[in-house]
This record gives structure tokens, sequence and C-alpha cells, in this order.
């Protein structure tokens, strides 16, 4: 294992034991992420991506294998906050404002009521929400929900995000937007990225690793070490490196799909 | 103002039907008395005799109307004869049995939720203490409380929270349960302690729920006052205006002792409601 390897994982298994027997979400998986690096998990409805993120998260118990984050167990680093999580919904609070919203995990966390302040205005600038402060979730469109949850789990400023398809649910122009936005905010911040997306354009425009899964049994199919350039405009979508990279993604999902049956 | 006109409705619909049931039930007595005394009598000299009766079976609104008006307007509330004496009466053990039974569900909720034989152990008990008729245990809890030599408001106000806790606890424990697995696992992705949880997620989350029991629980608590001082032999409270009435045929006197209970009532789940809604709202949460 490198050492700057901030996720790191080592034949790792997870099966469910289900009434209807067990269900293979993981299995064999390694892989390794290095600080800094924007990874996206792309593969069929079943794969294991959410389960992978949760096993990363602590909140789900891997039954084969290790896997470390920030070089510890993924419950202490839960417990060191070392990670923010943004799930598929948003998952605002409808009592507490957008600020309110943002200010929760500070506030769990024991941050002074000045740092409190500064840090909601810090993020809130950061996902284009000034002025949105006092509204109430349901006075936002799904788009501006998604960037509060995506400035909440910033908030506490861990260095690694977890983000599972926070995307998936909105229209094509705004979240064209809201990827260039994540670009530079992973740019800006230098953060550690695991980033699900049923979008190969989305998944090669982000990453600059491409991990493509395979259900039953949830296993990496292949890893995509991307070529293209960390200064990533809207319109590098049009390259033939883009292109290219994007057909080995889309034969990697259908060989992928291929094994089944 | 649009909501006014059906009410009115319904208003203008129950006095014609109280009405016509006023004539019905009393026009028996009337017809024995011509009988008794060897005369015909007019269906519209019926009607005209069932309307001012002094022991009616059924009392017409405007005479009830009249009682209320003569045991409150007219009456200096601190008199023995004052409806809005009686009223307070009640009204105090309401609110305290309401206060101590809102309270008791809300710990019994949080109980139930955090702890898993309290889960398991409670929720029976409260079941069964409600299949048992509160007329059976009012006598009992007023006798207990009694001979340990409290009276008064007190065993009252008991008797009141032994029926509101249970609408409470049962909303309660379903509002505190309500958030879903996904805001459970992100309360977790930032460590939050159960404490955390609680406070900043299942307490906001359970009150639209809790809410809704308080309008059922302040219902409940009315009703436990006024059974309470049934069993007493009070000779205060709408309790006993209503038992005093039946001692002595005052049929007038019992349907202006429940119409106060029902406005009563009506006041204090409104009042409920009204509270309901500026919280609700406050929190971002009106529906
Ligand atoms: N708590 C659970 N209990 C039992 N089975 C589970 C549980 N969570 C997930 N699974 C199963 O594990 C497999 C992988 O699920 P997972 O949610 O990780 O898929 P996914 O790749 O995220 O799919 P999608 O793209 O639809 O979100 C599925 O077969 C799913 O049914
Ligand atoms: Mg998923």
């Amino acid at each position: 294992m490198t050492s700057d390897a901030v996720i790191a994982a080592r034949d790792l298994g997870l099966t469910f034991q289900t009434n209807d027997g067990p269900v293979h979400a993981l299995k064999d998986v390694n892989l390794q992420i290095a600080r800094g690096d924007f990874v996206s998990f792309i593969g069929p409805s079943g794969c294991g991506k959410t389960t992978f993120l949760r096993v990363v998260a602590g909140l789900e118990e891997p039954t084969a294998g290790q896997i470390t984050v920030n070089g510890m167990s993924p419950d202490e680093a839960r417990r060191a906050r070392a990670y923010g999580y943004v799930f598929q919904a948003a998952g605002l609070f409808p009592w507490r404002t957008i600020a309110g919203n943002v200010k929760l995990p500070l506030e769990i966390m024991g941050f002074t009521r000045a740092e409190q302040e500064k840090r909601v205005k810090k993020v809130l600038q950061l996902v284009d929400l000034e002025g949105f402060e006092r509204k109430f979730p349901w006075q936002l469109s799904g788009g501006m929900q998604q960037r509060a949850s995506i400035a909440r789990a910033l908030a506490f400023d861990a260095d690694i995000l977890l983000m599972d398809e926070p995307f998936g649910a909105l229209d094509e122009i705004v979240r064209d937007h809201l990827n260039e936005q994540l670009l530079k905010l992973w740019a800006r911040t230098g953060k550690t990225i695991a980033f699900v997306t049923h979008s190969i354009p989305e998944a090669v425009y982000l990453s600059t690793k491409i991990v493509v899964m395979s259900p039953r049994p949830g296993r990496i199919h292949d890893v995509i070490e991307s070529p293209l350039p960390r200064e990533r405009p809207l319109d590098i979508r049009d390259t033939p490196e883009f292109l290219e990279v994007a057909h080995r993604v889309r034969e990697g999902l259908r060989a992928g799909h291929a094994y089944e049956g | 103002m649009k909501s006014i006109l059906p009410i009115l409705t319904v208003v203008a619909a129950i006095i014609v039907l109280w009405y016509g049931a006023a004539v019905w039930l009393n026009s028996k007595w009337v017809y024995d008395q011509a009988a008794r005394a060897g005369v015909e009598v007019s269906f519209s000299e019926v009607v005209k005799q069932t309307m001012n009766q002094e022991r009616p079976k059924l009392p017409a609104p405007h005479q009830v109307a009249a009682e209320l008006w003569k045991t409150t307007v007219e009456k200096k509330i601190t008199s023995k004869r004052s409806l809005i004496f009686h009223s307070w009466i009640t009204l105090s053990a309401t609110l305290l049995g309401f206060a101590i039974g809102t309270g008791l569900g809300i710990l019994l909720a949080v109980g139930i939720v955090h702890n898993r034989a309290m889960d398991m152990s409670v929720m029976p008990w409260a079941i069964a203490s409600q299949t048992i008729p509160i007329i059976a245990i009012a006598p009992m809890i007023i006798v207990v409380l009694n001979s340990v030599g409290i009276q008064g408001l007190l065993p009252k106000a008991i008797i009141s929270a032994y029926l509101s806790f249970f609408p409470v606890v049962v909303g309660m424990v379903k509002g505190l349960r309500s958030p879903g697995m996904m805001e459970l696992d992100q309360m977790k992705t930032w460590n939050a302690s159960p404490a955390q949880t609680f406070w900043k997620l299942r307490l906001p989350a359970s009150m639209p729920y809790l809410f809704a029991s308080l309008k059922v629980g302040i219902a409940a608590s009315l009703v436990g006052a006024i059974v309470g001082e049934l069993p007493t032999g009070a000779i205060r409270g709408l309790g006993a205006r209503l038992l005093s009435g039946s001692y002595y045929g005052q049929t007038v006197q019992i349907w202006a002792a429940l119409l106060a209970a029902a406005i009563l009532a009506a006041g204090l789940v409104g009042i409920v409601g009204l509270i309901q809604r500026i919280t609700l709202r406050r929190m971002g949460m009106a529906q």
C-alpha cells in the first residue's frame, strides 16, 4: 500500500444475509484511492456502489477482507469525522433553515458559535447559495437543496468527500453546472472525492480515476486512470481523448453485463 | 370567512333537528296532562307547550340558551350558581391533569424509544390502562387519595391525566420514530451522540405528531376532570352541575352544563391548534 492511499481496500467483501439467502453485495474488491483523487464509481444498479461507500463511511461492516480510511478502520475514521457524506436525496431537515441545516454538523461537533457562522457563510458561498441562509428547504429547488446538502458535507472541512449519486435526480443543464462547480471546488480544496454515478459523461468529466463495477456478485470490473488534464472546461467533452475514455467505460460496462447469466 | 358559511349551515341544521326532537320527546307529557284534564289539544297547542316546560325530557335550544345566559352573564362569577365559576373549577383540574398527562406521556415515549425493555413492557400496560372504564377507576383514585389526605384539585387532575397521557404516548412514540434510516445515518456520519440525535433530530421531527396528540389529549383531560367530579359528590365544577341536575331532574341545568363543557372543549382544542400553527410555522413545518 502506498503511504498516501487515503482509502485502501484489500479483498474486501460484504455479504448481506437476507430471507432469500445471502446477497453478495461486494466481493474481492481491491482498490487504492490516493490523496486528492477524484474517483467515480459506475456500474449497473445493484452492483454495490452504495454499499462500498457505506463501508468506507463505517455505516456497514464488511464481512471479508480489510479496508482502511486515512490509515484507520472506517469506524475510527467516522469517529474522527474524516469524511463528509452526501446522500442521494438532499435530506435537509425541514424545520431548519438552509443556514441551520449547514450548521447542524458544526453544532454536533462543538464548533464555537462564531466559527459556525463563519463556516456557514463560507461554504454557502462555495456552492453559490449566498442569500438563501434564512430560507427553508421547501422554498428551494431540488438542485439548490442538493447544493445545500453538499455545503453541509463540506462545512466541517473533512479531507474526504463521499457522494452517492448526488445529482441523480437533476436535469442535464443543472447537472452540468453543478459538475463544473464541483470540479472547481475540488481543485480549490484538494479533497479526495469518491463519487457514485450512473452517467458515463459525468464520470469521465469529473474523475481522475473511474471504477467500473459489475453486479452479482458486486465486484470491480475495471479501473481506468483518466489521461485528461485536471483543468477541465465543459467543452473538453467534445475532445477525442474524452470520447476515448468514455468509450472504454462503456465497453467495461457492457463486458460487466455480459458476465451475467 | 368562507369557512364560516358551512359551519353556520351545520349549526342551523342541528338547531332545527333539536327543536324537532324537543317537540317529539316533550309532547307525551303534554298529551298526558291533557288526557288527565280531559281536554283535547290541537297540534299547535302541543308544540307551544313543548317549548317551555319546567322539566322537559329534552329542553328546547332557547331554554338552554336562556339558562346559559342567566348563569353566566347575570350571575357574579363568584356565585355558586355561576357556570363560569363551575367551568373554572373544572378547567383548572383539566389544565393540571393535561400538564401531568402530557409530561408523563412524553417521558414514557422517550423511554420506549430509547430503551428496549421499556419498549417491550410499557406499551401493553398503557393500552390495558385505557381498556378499564374510567368511571370504574375514578372513585378508587378519589378514595385512595382521600385516605392519605389528598383532596380537591389533585385527585381530579390525576384522573384527567390518566386519560390524557395515552394519546400523547402513542403520538410521541410515532413521532420520535419518524426519522428515516437516512436521517439517522446522517447523524451517524457526524458521529452524533444519542443525546444529540434526540435533541436535534428525533424531538423536532416529532412535533407534528405531538400536537396531533395534544388535541386529543386536552379533550380527554376535560372528560377526565368532569368524570372526576362525579363520584365525590362534589358541589363545584361542571361534573357537579351535571350530577345535581340529574338528582333533581333539572334537565335544563344538565344541558346547560353539557353545552358549557362542549364550549370549553372546543376552546381548549382551538387554543392547542393555534399554538400548533404558530409553532410549526416558526419551525418551517406548517402544512
Ligand atoms: N441492507 C441491505 N440488506 C440486504 N441487502 C442489501 C442491503 N443493502 C444493499 N443490499 C443489496 O446489495 C446489493 C448492492 O446494493 P447497492 O445499494 O450497493 O447497489 P448500487 O450499486 O448502489 O445500486 P444503485 O445503482 O441502484 O444505487 C443489491 O443487490 C442490494 O439488494
Ligand atoms: Mg446506490
